[in-house]
């Protein structure tokens, strides 16, 4: 059993196979196609600015949450350094996205029951 | 925000689009995202945030309601990190700091 939590990653996804997908599916232009994916993300960035949640179903929410500051510590050398309050953005995956990452419904571990089917 | 209102959104902004093409525009990027994810794969979208996926091993858990050991596979949990940017956007004037 490995017992690591690791990374499984194998290529990167950027922005350009994003457009190339929009560009393929909807038959916009490359650079119409490749300014859409820019301004979700742009939208999506504004409201989470403003301190709105953003939930995009069957895919996942994003939040922003406010942190107190604390003392924290440098590992390396063990000194003290003071950690302003900040805002942090947490995602939370939906269950469609977990299922589907997971190659389809999974049982649901706490209760023994099955989960939901694969909604998409 | 909604999914629906993001669409509605850049509904409103491109009036040479149909809404259903916009649906179709904001579905394609997430289901890419999805697929990539599904594949193992990483998807880095700079300024903004990385989705990965990390792997927790297999294990025994516990049913909580009567305490007999149960098996859970290996599974795969999608893991979101945020961009540089979108976290200095977040924190206007603080120093960035890796969190």
């Amino acid at each position: 059993m490995n017992n690591t939590v690791g990374q499984v990653s194998e290529h990167t996804i950027t922005r350009a196979h994003l457009s190339e997908a929009v560009h393929q599916k909807v038959g916009l232009s490359r650079n119409e196609s490749s300014a859409f994916v820019e301004r979700v993300l742009d939208e999506i960035a504004a409201r989470l600015t403003r301190g709105e949640t953003v939930k995009l179903s069957s895919f996942g929410t994003f939040m922003v949450r406010s942190k107190g500051g604390r003392v924290g510590r440098n590992p390396k050398t063990g000194q003290e350094v003071p950690i302003e309050p900040r805002r942090v953005l947490i995602f939370r995956p939906s269950h469609v996205l977990k299922d589907r990452i997971n190659g389809g419904p999974l049982p649901d571990e706490a209760a023994g029951t099955v989960a939901e089917p694969d909604q998409v | 925000m909604i999914k629906s209102e993001l669409v509605q959104q850049l509904a409103d902004q491109n009036p040479h689009l149909y809404q259903r093409d916009i649906e179709l525009i904001v579905a394609t990027i997430f289901e890419e995202i999805t697929q990539a994810l599904s594949r193992g794969d990483r998807v880095e979208l700079r300024g903004f945030g990385a989705f990965s996926v990390k792997s927790r091993p297999a294990r025994t858990g516990r049913n909580p309601r009567t305490g007999a050991p149960v098996q859970v596979l290996e599974k795969h949990v999608p893991f979101f990190k945020t961009g540089k940017e979108l976290r200095e956007r977040l924190n206007p004037g603080l120093a960035d700091q890796e969190d």
